[in-house]
């Protein structure tokens, strides 16, 4: 196989990437080890930053913020909900730090103004009455998977194609270039060769590990982040503690939930992190502080992602890595002791800074292929495209109610997700050359995000996907298996309650039933 | 609302499979007994009832011949509720309440001294004990691997004949699956309709119609637990006799006919045996009143009426029965706080792996209970002499993955009333 550029990593910034070289009449290729927003892209909060964070440690970041957030509620609104937000301190949170807040915001070009405590407390019931200051920001909420789903989608548009489940395993590199990059398909086992004029090191977290491949070294530290969602939606607004950064400070909105987070936790490697019951009982009850009802309310799940933070690997030690500098790394390959002349390595940097961070790649790929196309992802509007919109909270059930035929058998309950979604999202996989397991097509719906937490779901879906043709062999109860493994990883944590009880009965039906825990004994015999 | 107060000997606390098989057990007694409880729980039963399935659990080894499992179990697990039981009391209990469903027209079948292996709809394969009537030929298929036509119908969610056949394939090529339109329906299905609309003849002539031009060369016609509601003997019969080939039900995802059927079978059977039924109901508070009798409001929302009793069987189910109720950081016994044997903390609680082969700490988390099923605080020593516990609510237990749930219900809850017999015996001779 053969394109003008690889690029290796299908989260946003991957995902970016591919749109705006793609914008730009660049032929692309994405390799991505798992599925879409497999790292931190999917493991966030969902907040376009106003920027406010960050004025404090990191005022460079701040502005990018503050710049990209007015740029994306204009050119990708259907990704974007403009909820506003607010910044509030509690009794005994540093009274410094409050006094300097606007001052700050003001140098960084972001728009503050303080808000009577009477009228936050109107504007967001919730808010505990400890409340002792309130600013009011541009904060809006930001979905993820949309953004990553609509920019591949506009990626392939213009000749852009993405291979999932396709693990980059090594490169030959010759005189000072990647010749090709070898690259295994995870479902088939199959070993491929890709050759390519630039590679692009888009792996996030994973980028450290990719760079090694080729010889190439990143000090990188890895700083885990668990968040919570809850059942309902806590607030109008994101909220955020005005405080320094530091955990469980920020509550954000999204469709008919919200999600409360994070913390930030070292770890040794950015593969098989969980969300840990300490740090969720940590966030309930830091989250408390602010909004007294998160003490009490219920929580569907618990996520965590790992932030790919450069610098500070080889330092080693302690240290706060909040301190870290949220700004993104791009790395020419060619000046470094390396010397590889077609390698670039991009990671680091947030959500909200994604589009810039592709912006800033593409320039440097151009540079290096010798195309003048400039950038057009800061004037072209992101098409709003079939792929992302099943993601959205409440439009599956919408569109259900108004329109559904005698026959489109709700697979989801809970999500309200029917049989004719299901097969939108099958042929939107397939299209992409793609296997439609449970876990796709509940990355792409909201299925399994409900309250029954893919109890009745699972096997619904697996025996549609069956009846349709999609699924054959006995690939159903390992599908079902990795499916529920994967919900469970965020129902762990957060087991008691009502929550319990439905685990209970989950349990009951598919291992008390469905013995799917017997199914991989070698020489299940009787 | 003027309470009313209703005296008795026994208060059966529960109307799941612990606390039906409880009322039997204190009818046929002679125990003049009233039952409490929500009986929607019981529809969550699958079909199969099993003694006991898997034996060492972390090993995930299925146990042939149920009755030395348990012999087994009990040496290596001696805390476990089976331990407390003699065999040959387990094997009583379970053949009476085997007569009793056989007698209610809803046969179950066993193969003695084997465990029998199920089919299910994930299209994966369970080991059990007894299984309804309407299952029984499917064992028997599976085990010869015999050209069988698995029937699927359009508009049933969750249950795909191709899924099935696909998934066992390795185990059973022979199986044909198929899907049709169920006689007289469209849009969605639910069993439970299906099944009801099975016990009319005319139903099952046009089912036996559909099926028959796809029968070929098969011996066996499989369909999902949908082969009648109060009628499954004679609907089985129709459908044998029309294909000319055994039939048998797969269990479908729960809540599931199989379970409808027993409470409505209890439901009907157990008032006219002398149990007085508290059903929809529910204890609202407890009070240990003069001469250690239990004193139990008990209503829907509030209390409508007291019941005071001699002495309490408390068969109230897990945390999915509200037996049990665990908080942020415990787990509580719901209707006596009675202390509960648990896991130091929540990190304990549940492994990362959802199918961990040891499974899960919690689910061995209970009321810890006496020789004679009467509940104990954490230094052993029995609390009351007149409160007994049984069922899935019992301490050193994992029925969901030891496959022992209805033996564990079945077994402690005979065992519960022939220990609060002989406690009402012992007060008050007959």
């Amino acid at each position: 196989m053969q394109t003008q550029v690889l690029i290796i990593g299908a989260g946003v910034t991957g995902a970016g990437l591919a749109r705006d070289l793609g914008l730009r009449g660049v032929q692309t290729v994405i390799v991505e080890k798992r599925d879409v927003n497999n790292g931190a892209s999917g493991g966030n909060h969902g907040l376009l930053h106003s920027g406010a964070r960050y004025i404090a440690s990191d005022p460079a970041s701040a502005a990018e913020c503050h710049q990209e957030n007015q740029l994306l509620k204009r050119l990708a609104p259907h990704c974007v909900e403009t909820t506003g937000g607010l910044f509030v301190a509690m009794a005994g949170d540093d009274e410094q730090y409050i006094a300097d807040f606007a001052d700050r915001c003001r140098r960084c070009r972001i728009d503050t103004a303080p808000v009577d405590l009477k009228e936050a407390r109107e504007q967001e019931p919730a808010l505990s009455d400890r409340l002792i200051a309130a600013f009011s920001v541009d904060d809006a909420t930001i979905d993820p998977f949309k953004l990553s789903l609509d920019n591949l989608a506009d990626a392939r548009q213009h000749g852009g194609q993405l291979l999932r489940y396709s693990k980059v395993i090594g490169f030959e590199i010759e005189d000072g270039r990647i010749r090709a990059t070898r690259v295994r398909d995870d479902l088939t086992g199959r070993e491929h060769r890709i050759e390519a004029e630039v590679v692009v090191n888009a792996a996030g977290a994973w980028a450290g590990e990719i760079a090694t491949l080729a010889g190439a070294e990143l000090s990188m530290r890895y700083s885990k982040g668990t968040l919570l969602v809850t059942q309902s939606r806590m607030s109008h607004r994101v909220i955020n503690r005005l405080r320094k950064a530091t955990d469980a400070d920020i509550l954000v909105p999204g469709g008919t939930v919200s999600i409360l987070g994070t913390t930030s936790e070292r770890v040794d490697s950015p593969d098989v992190i969980y969300p840990e019951i300490h740090e969720v009982d940590h966030i309930i009850d830091e989250g408390a502080v602010m909004v007294p009802a998160l003490a009490d309310t219920r929580y569907i799940r618990a996520y965590c992602g790992v932030r790919p933070l450069i610098g500070g690997g080889a330092q080693g030690g302690g240290g706060d890595d909040r301190a870290v500098s949220r700004g993104f790394a791009l790395i020419d390959h060619g000046g470094r002791p390396e010397k590889i002349a077609n390698f670039v390595t991009i990671t680091g940097g947030k959500l909200t800074t994604y589009r810039l961070m592709a912006e800033k790649t593409a320039d440097l790929v151009c540079r290096r292929l010798g195309v003048a196309a400039p950038c057009r992802t800061h004037t072209e509007p992101l098409p709003n495209t079939v792929d992302a919109r099943w993601t959205e909270p409440g439009l599956a059930p919408n569109t259900w109610l108004r329109t559904h035929a005698a026959d489109d058998l709700l697979i989801c309950e809970c999500e309200m997700v029917p049989q004719s979604v299901v097969e939108e999202i099958v042929a939107s996989i397939k299209q992409q050359a793609g296997r439609p397991g449970l876990k796709a097509i509940g990355l792409r719906s909201r299925i399994g995000k409900g309250p029954c937490q893919g109890t009745f779901c699972s096997q619904r879906l697996a025996a549609h996907l069956y009846d349709r043709q999609h699924l054959s062999n006995h690939q159903g109860v390992e599908e079902l298996r990795a499916f529920l493994s994967e919900r469970w990883r965020g129902q762990q944590p957060l087991l008691w309650d009502t929550s319990l009880a439905q685990a209970e009965l989950l349990e009951a039906m598919h291992c008390g039933l469905f013995c799917l825990e017997l199914e991989e004994k070698k020489g299940f015999r009787f | 609302m003027k309470e009313k107060e209703i005296a008795c000997d026994l208060v059966i606390i529960g109307t799941g499979m612990a606390g039906m098989a409880a009322a039997l057990f204190a009818a046929r007694r002679g125990l003049d007994a009233v039952q409490v409880g929500i009986t929607g729980e019981l529809g969550f039963a699958s079909g199969p009832l099993d003694l006991l399935g898997v034996h060492p659990v972390a090993e995930g080894r299925m146990v042939g011949d149920p009755w030395q499992g348990i012999a087994r179990l009990c040496r290596d697990e001696p805390l476990h509720p089976y331990a407390k039981l003699e065999i040959a009391t387990i094997r009583r209990a379970m053949e009476d309440f085997l007569a009793f469903l056989q007698t209610g027209g809803y046969p179950h079948v066993t193969l003695g001294a084997r465990n029998q292996m199920l089919v299910t709809a994930a299209g994966t394969r369970k080991p059990t004990y007894a299984v309804p009537h309407t299952m029984q030929h499917g064992p028997t298929a599976l085990a010869h691997q015999a050209p069988c036509l698995l029937v699927g119908f359009e508009g049933l969610k969750g249950f795909s004949a191709r899924q099935i056949a696909l998934s066992l394939e390795r185990h059973w090529p022979d199986l044909r699956p198929v899907r049709l339109p169920f006689p007289d329906a469209q849009g969605e299905l639910y069993t439970e309709h299906m099944a009801r609309s099975l016990d009319a003849a005319e139903t099952r002539q046009k089912l036996v119609d559909a099926i028959r031009p796809h029968l070929g060369d098969a011996q066996y016609v499989g369909l999902p637990a949908v082969l009648g509601f109060y009628r499954t003997e004679r609907v089985l019969a129709d459908l044998q006799q029309g294909l000319g080939v055994p039939v048998f039900e797969i269990p479908t995802m729960l809540p599931a006919v199989t379970g409808v059927r027993l409470r409505e079978l209890f439901e009907q059977r157990l008032p006219a045996m002398g149990i007085r039924p508290l059903w929809q109901q529910r204890v609202l508070g407890v009070q240990r009143v003069n001469g250690g009798r239990w004193s139990l409001a008990v209503g829907y929302t509030e209390a409508e009426r007291l019941v005071v009793a001699r002495s309490v069987l408390l068969c109230s189910g897990r945390f999915f029965g509200k037996g049990l109720h665990a908080r942020r950081h415990a787990i509580q016994e719901t209707i006596f706080d009675l202390p509960v044997v648990q896991p130091v903390d929540r990190e304990a609680w549940h492994h990362k792996d959802l199918l961990d082969p040891q499974g899960h700490p919690i689910n061995r988390a209970g009321v810890a209970v006496d020789e004679n099923f009467r509940p104990v605080d954490h230094q052993g020593n029995t609390l009351f002499p007149n409160l007994f516990a049984a069922g899935s609510l019992l301490a050193y237990q994992d029925w969901m993955r030891q496959k022992c749930g209805s033996g564990l219900a079945v077994a402690t809850a005979c065992g519960a009333v022939n220990s609060c017999a002989d406690f009402l015996k012992q007060v008050a001779p007959a």
